[in-house]
């Protein structure tokens, strides 16, 4: 039972590219996750199990030790903190930029900047960074319209394609940082499983490299 | 405020109740014996202090988590007891100022500001014992023992215990001379296994290829008794420092063997858990079913040089709550019911009752619980010989 591994796993486009990953390293669900409302999943390995949860749910889970390593995006782990785990790996899948954006020749006036996000905590630090006042309201998707219904002047938020900015008169303005998707783990953890921790990053490293490679 | 919120507590702080209650106090009292069999002092120390003494050197986490007040009769700053190691540093190095090695324990409670999401709480009950005054490995052995044994006396019985130095880590970040902004860039890294992040600063701000591969080699060295040799190989070429904390470690956990042969072991070279004060080993034991570790400990010398009276440290503390969750323990149905009447030789009766150790519980006039919920499984009845204490029917 102590022995028994959980991952914790993003939902979503997270998830797409982190199962091809997974099965490179030896663990493969025993169903198809897209055709079951179950959140908690048995492998090919009899004691080690997968969660599916929201991205921003993993690196609490991982962090209470729910999950003994979970994968999430760097923008989750940025905005959560992630204190206390260890994040030995870089998954280099679903990178993105996370960016400020506003709309196209739209000119900052005024001493504060009104920005929408979700990433609450690193809009705050950024501006903050950048000697600017800002006032961060948080919104839970559909960032672009904020600027275009004068709820804020700028978005903070994650840039793919930039289709959806370009879509509504926005434009990207300033990088705040790649993402990549990372793989973190708990550290109590790794204390008492790093028997079996640490061939498994292992081997993820190596699909990694392996992919990065071909 | 309406009825339903009265009750509410302010996040984070806890009532205990029974029977939780009364095992936390068992354990204290256990843990406290055991202590003073090894010849440590109890200290109480004050629950609020001014910021300036309360503060000293320990990093900006512990100011962070103390919560802060003003002084009405002086106007300075005070703060409660968020940890209570450094006032007990305090108490050796200015109120006591012995001679030779000093043996302090203590158990009190401290409060954070901010709730740690493991224990649940911001006032923690915090147990430990510290030994100021020797800077030998027998010292850490002591201490070690005794960390362990509280575990193993609260119930936990599969112990895995994390040995480190932080002496190594120290050693190889002066040998690299990076400036304070590269070296909290690579202590975040470190901190955190990110190995990619750490490779990619090393090769940027590193010259010297060996002190590179070194601390590149750092992070990776963690996990059960062959890292003590792979450490011995990857660090051949450095400052002697390193190879005497790998020594100290070898010679840590063989004592650890011995004497607790059902515990875990596990070596992590890069624990920099306490960087602003340890300065040799630290450790931290850790249970299944916890996601923190639940002792932590290890050595801080120069921890007096504040108060004036600098002295080598080692210690380890620990969350009494959170010790008494390890093992479930359902009071015993064990006590005596007793009729509440105003009769001498009954009176007599349960005083001699009481004084042998019993717990006798008055029956009061009209009451309507019996004594199966006051958990008795005796009686006291009067009998042609006087009173008489006989079994109640399960």
């Amino acid at each position: 039972m102590s022995k028994q591994l959980v991952v914790a796993l993003s939902k979503g486009r997270i998830l797409k590219e982190t199962l091809p990953l997974l099965a490179d390293a030896g663990i493969e669900p025993l169903e198809d996750l897209s055709k079951s409302r179950k959140l908690l999943f048995d492998t090919n390995i009899p004691d080690v199990k997968l969660v599916i949860i929201r991205a921003t749910d993993v690196p609490t889970y991982v962090q209470l030790g729910a999950a003994d390593l979970g994968i999430a995006g760097k923008d989750v782990l940025l905005e959560h903190g992630a204190e206390g785990l260890y994040e030995p790996l870089d998954l280099e899948i679903a990178k993105c930029q996370l960016m400020t954006a506003g709309v196209v020749g739209q000119q900052q006036q005024g001493a504060r900047r009104r920005v929408a996000t979700k990433f609450v905590d690193v809009a705050r630090r950024y501006y903050a960074e950048q000697g600017i006042q800002a006032e961060v309201i948080k919104l839970y998707g559909a960032m672009e319209l904020a600027p275009l219904m004068n709820l804020a002047d700028e978005i903070v938020d994650i840039v793919d394609t930039g289709n959806t900015l370009r879509a509504n008169g926005m434009e990207p303005r300033e990088l705040i940082t790649d993402i990549s998707t990372r793989l973190v783990v708990n550290k109590a953890a790794m204390t008492m499983k790093h028997d079996r921790l640490k061939p498994l990053i292992d081997r993820l490293r190596q699909a990694v490299e392996a992919r990065r490679k071909g | 405020m309406t009825i339903a919120d009265r009750w509410l507590l302010p996040d984070g702080m806890d009532e205990v109740l029974p029977p939780q209650a009364t095992r936390m106090e068992a354990l204290r009292r256990a843990l406290l014996d055991l202590y003073h069999r090894f010849g440590y002092d109890l200290v109480l120390p004050p629950p609020v202090e001014f910021l300036d003494s309360l503060l000293t050197g320990t990093g900006t986490e512990l100011d962070l988590q103390t919560f802060k007040l003003t002084d009405q009769m002086t106007g300075r700053m005070m703060g409660a007891s968020a940890d209570v190691t450094p006032q007990v540093a305090r108490m050796d190095a200015h109120s006591l100022r012995r001679e030779g090695p000093v043996r302090l324990c203590y158990c009190a409670n401290v409060l954070r500001t901010k709730a740690d999401k493991h224990q649940g709480g911001r006032s923690p009950v915090q147990v430990g014992a510290e030994l100021f005054g020797h800077a030998g490995l027998e010292a850490d052995h002591e201490i070690l023992h005794l960390a362990l044994t509280s575990l193993e006396q609260a119930g936990a019985d599969e112990l895995h215990l994390a040995l480190g130095h932080i002496g190594i880590y120290r050693s190889l970040i002066a040998e690299a001379g990076m400036n304070t902004e590269h070296e909290r860039e690579l202590f975040a890294a470190i901190e955190r296994k990110q190995y990619s992040a750490l490779d990619a600063l090393i090769e940027r701000v590193v010259g010297d290829k060996v002190v590179a591969d070194m601390l590149k080699a750092l992070p990776h060295l963690h996990g059960d008794d062959e890292i003590l040799a792979q450490a011995r190989t990857a660090f051949a070429g450095a400052p002697v420092a390193v190879s005497s904390a790998l020594d100290q470690l070898a010679a840590l956990s063989q004592v650890v063997r011995e004497r607790h042969p059902q515990v875990t072991l596990y070596f992590d070279l890069a624990e920099l858990r306490g960087y602003e004060y340890h300065t040799g080993m630290v450790f931290a034991a850790y249970v299944p079913g916890y996601g923190q570790a639940l002792a932590k400990g290890g050595r801080y010398d120069d921890t007096g040089r504040v108060f004036g009276r600098a002295r080598p440290a080692t210690g380890f503390s620990m969350d009494l709550k959170q010790l008494a969750s390890l093992a479930v323990q359902t009071p015993a149905c064990d006590g005596i019911w007793a009729p509440a009447l105003n009769e001498s030789a009954l009176r007599e009766c349960v005083d001699q009752l009481r004084i042998s150790g019993e717990r006798v519980i008055e029956a009061l006039p009209g009451q309507t619980t019996g004594a199966d919920a006051h958990r008795c499984n005796r009686e006291l009845v009067r009998s042609d010989s006087g009173w008489q204490v006989v079994a109640l029917q399960a």
